[in-house]
This record gives structure tokens, sequence and C-alpha cells, in this order.
């Protein structure tokens, strides 16, 4: 197989299987992230950000019901957003449409299943429901994606159902240093049991394994791959296509951007820009040419991380 | 014979996950070839097949990029060179495509593959799918066709070999040098379709 099957739930009900096809399979699901690759998935909460993210070359548009620079100033629950507005976008746009439910809250996502969406994101952005369990993922047909900010999060994500992984920033800021943080540190931690399976230490591996909280299975096929055993973008306080590059270049598989292109002041050329800056990650010359097209006095001012009231990556991060 | 080089369009999509397809066909065939990603209109020149990978069709057609490289690439498809789509790979090469709900979706297409594409002709990603298939020219065995919103063809060419079909609906298509699947032959586990594609390479460049 070219894609990693780890994990999956042998009893899993969101397989749904009729006469000669299957559907909701780990490989369906973990599939469709892989196709997501190397693309910008944008934050948008009317029809009319969908259709420019969609022109801009977004890969896919997360529906909200506030963008999450919004959410913070707004204070409150935030809740999924109103389903008529996530259909009147899956009318408008041909490219993917994922939405947000609170962490936990089985029955948000259950209703954004038969709403048809193509991904639900489980997430740190909305008030948790339930501070003791996310979603038990297997259960859906409809593939789902979670926040982590190390590896341990991100592997218990996956042996929930997750299909792909987003390391967590610090959403609405507009400030990628935590974003950055927590791609480094999945990646050190990777580097760690890599070393320790290349030196056939499995008794290394089991003790990561229960730091972890996870099966020494999962933990051994990170190792042996080097990398999540799903597709891993990077998320919170994207803001810039260098902020995109820079991500991408520490070994993401794509970004999701979030306040920072429907909060900046010239949208449509920043979309462009940082889709531009994804694609061509690796060709500074490039980068220069997408950042070239934006604006610095009209991005996001953002914030400081540090002296933040709501930390929203913490969420979810002990179950 | 000189060895031989395969390009995979590097991009957006499954990407690695071709390239890792390639290199098992390699293996298997024990092919004097190599496998690198491609995205630039000099690349073209380098490459003796290209695998055009999935993804979103809407953001590879839009890329300004792929656009520069689209001449280039034409004129290697018209003198021969064999080239692989594989969903959003394979709406790259149509000569057009409409979406079952949004209609004509005006993409800027390479245009060689005279089909055209239904986009999302299953539904959305609840109704993606994976069933057994038959598919003509590489064997009895049938193959695991992995169907991820997947397009379908909905009308093809008189010089248009269809390949495969599921449902009623045309999946898999070949026009001389060019191969379409509206499923992902990289993730089925099985190098077939990759390795028939490396035979028509190969003899593309014994020809040359």
């Amino acid at each position: 197989m070219t894609i990693s099957l780890v994990a999956s739930d042998p009893e899993a009900r969101g397989v749904k299987t009729d006469n000669l096809t299957v559907r909701g399979t780990t490989l369906l699901k973990r599939g469709f992230a892989h196709m997501q690759k190397h693309g910008v998935v944008m934050d948008v909460t009317t029809v009319e950000q969908a259709r420019i993210a969609e022109e801009a070359g977004a890969v896919a548009v997360m529906v909200l019901d506030k963008l999450p620079y919004d959410v913070r100033k707004a204070g409150g629950v935030a809740r999924t957003a109103s389903i008529k507005v996530i259909e009147d976008i899956m009318d408008a746009v041909t490219i993917p449409i994922m939405a947000k439910c609170r962490i936990g809250h089985t029955d948000e996502a259950r209703v954004l299943q038969v709403t048809g969406v193509d991904m639900i994101d489980e997430s740190e952005v909305l008030t948790p429901a339930d501070e003791e369990r996310h979603i038990w993922k297997w259960d859906f047909t409809t593939p789902f994606v979670n926040g982590a900010k190390n590896l341990g999060e991100a592997l218990r994500r996956v042996e929930e159902g997750a299909a792909m992984i987003r390391t967590k920033g610090e959403p609405g800021t507009g400030n990628v240093a935590e974003a950055v943080t927590h791609i480094r540190m999945v990646n050190n931690e990777i580097r760690r049991i890599r070393s320790h399976y290349q030196d056939n230490d499995r008794q290394e591996l089991m003790k990561a394994a229960r730091e972890m909280k996870v099966s020494y299975a999962i933990v051994e096929e990170t190792a042996r791959l080097g990398r999540l055993p799903v597709v891993n973008f990077a998320a919170g306080g994207i803001t810039t296509p260098a902020d995109a590059a820079f991500l991408m270049n520490l070994g993401c598989d794509g970004v999701f951007v979030g306040s920072g292109i429907f909060k900046s002041e010239d949208p449509a050329q920043r979309a462009r820009a940082v889709v531009l800056a994804t694609t061509f990650h690796d060709d500074a010359k490039m980068v220069r040419d997408a950042q070239k097209m934006v604006d610095e006095r009209k991005s996001l001012l953002g914030l400081d991380t540090k002296n933040l009231e709501l930390r929203m990556q913490e969420r979810g991060q002990s179950a | 014979m000189s060895k031989i080089t395969i390009g995979v369009l590097g991009f957006q999509g499954d990407i690695e996950e071709n390239i890792a397809a390639v290199k098992q066909a390699i293996e298997q065939s024990k092919a004097d070839a190599t496998v690198q990603m491609v995205k630039y209109p000099q690349d073209m020149e380098k490459i003796d097949g290209l695998v055009l990978p999935g993804g979103e069709s809407t953001v590879q057609s839009s890329l300004a990029a792929i656009q520069q490289s689209i001449p280039a690439l034409k004129k290697r498809i018209s003198d021969g060179m064999p080239v692989l789509g594989t969903c959003a790979g394979m709406i790259m090469l149509s000569k057009r495509s409409f979406d079952r709900v949004v209609g004509d979706t005006g993409q800027k297409l390479i245009g060689d593959l005279d089909i055209v594409i239904e986009r999302n002709a299953f539904g959305r990603q609840n109704d993606s799918f994976e069933a057994d298939l038959e598919v003509s020219g590489i064997g009895k065995e049938k193959f695991r066709g992995v169907f991820i919103r997947a397009p379908a063809v909905s009308e093809a060419g008189k010089d248009v070999e269809v390949i495969s079909r599921y449902g009623g609906k045309i999946v898999a298509v070949k026009q001389g040098n060019i191969i379409g699947t509206a499923f992902h032959p990289e993730l089925a586990g099985d190098a077939r379709m990759h390795k028939q594609f490396l035979k028509m390479v190969q003899d593309y460049k014994k020809s040359r």
C-alpha cells in the first residue's frame, strides 16, 4: 500500500457495505485527506467567501459561523455553523466542504454527516462539549480531521478514527509561532522513536507507547514511516505566503488558513498568494513573488500569543 | 537503451503516492528507470512518461504555473510520450468537464484526451467507494477500484477505447499514448496499472 492503514478498527460502524461496493473504509477516509496534500484549506463564513477561495485555488473550504479571530472577540459559546449556510456553500462550489463541530459533540457531527460535508473538523476553535473524551470517529462514514500539539495527542486522535491531523497553532491570532512550535515538537518526537526503531529497541518503543497512552502498533508504524501515519496539515496563525512556505518546509503536507485571509484587507489577492507559496514552498523566488502579491500593511495585525485570555490549543489535549 | 525517467506532476494532490506506485512498478518489472517530481516547463523535456496525480482538479487547473507548462506538455503528448492521469489527472487531460451539481466548470484543461468529464459523478465524500473492476489490458484478475469523489466519463470520442466501466459509467479509458482512470490505482496496493504504463513508456523510449 502507498498509504498506511494502521490502527483501523475492524468493527468500524462507519463502514457501509452494499452489494459489491464498500464505503467509509479507512482507505477511503485517509485517501480523501491524501488528495488534499500540497493544498490550502481556507476558513469561510459565507457563499461569497467560498467562491473567492475556490477561485484562488483553495483545495477545500472550512465553513464556520465566525472566523477564529471573531470567535475570540465575541466570547461566549462557539458552536457548529448554520446548516443553511453550509448547504448554500455546498451548492455554490465544486471543491470539498469541511465544517467544524465541537470536541466530543457526537450529535453535531452526525448532523454534519447527514448534511453531506466531505470532512468534519472536531475543533478546539469551538467550545468543547465533552471535556473527557473526543468523538469515536470509527462510527462515521465521513472522515474527520483533528488538532494536535504533540505526537501523543495526534496518535490518540488517529486511534479514535481521525483520518487527518492538523498540528495546532493558536487560532485567530495572526501569529504563526505556536504552529511552528508544535510541528517541531511532533517532528522531534518522531525522530526520537525512529532512532529507537532503527536500533531495533522495542522496549523504548513500548515505553513511548505507554507515555503517549497509545498502542504499540501505532508507535512502531509511525517510527517505521518516520512521519505521522495520516496526512498532517499545519494550522493556526498563518497570515502571509511566507508563513505557509515556512510550515511546508518544516514537513507539513498542506496548510489551513483561518482568519489570516478573510480578516486581511486584501483577501482575494492574499488567498492566491498563499496557494502559490504553498505549491512552490521550496523555491524562494516563487515565494518572493507570492509575498509581493500582498501588502504587509493589509495583514491581520495579530495578537501576542503569550498573554491571551483564551488558549484554544489547550482544549481537549489531555483526553 | 538509456535509462528511463518518469515524471509525476508535482503541484497538488497525491504526488508521493504516485511516485511510490511507479517505484513499485519499476521494481516488479525490473526496469532500468527512475521517477521524479516535475513542476517546471523545462522539466517536460527531461522525461519519457508523465503521471498526473489525483487531487483537486479545480486547484490544479487554476494554478498559473501549470498553465505555463501546458504548451510544453501538449507538444510531448502529441509526439507520443505516454501519460497516465488518475482522477483529477484524467480531468486535466480531458477536453471538457462539468460538475454534477454546479454545471460547467470552465476549467482550462490540457484537452488531448477526447472525453467529456462529469465531475463528482458518484456524489460527495460519503459516496466515495471501493469496488472490484474489470480492466482490459492488465489481466483477468479484478482490480480494486478506489473512487474518491470520483469523476466519470460521460462522452468518449471515436478514438477512445473504454477499458473499464462501473455501474453503467465509463471509469477508465485509453487513447493511444494516454490512459485516464476515474479511480486511484496508486492507492490500490496493486501496481498493474502503473506497470502497464511503464511498459508503454519503455516501448516509446525504444521507438525514439
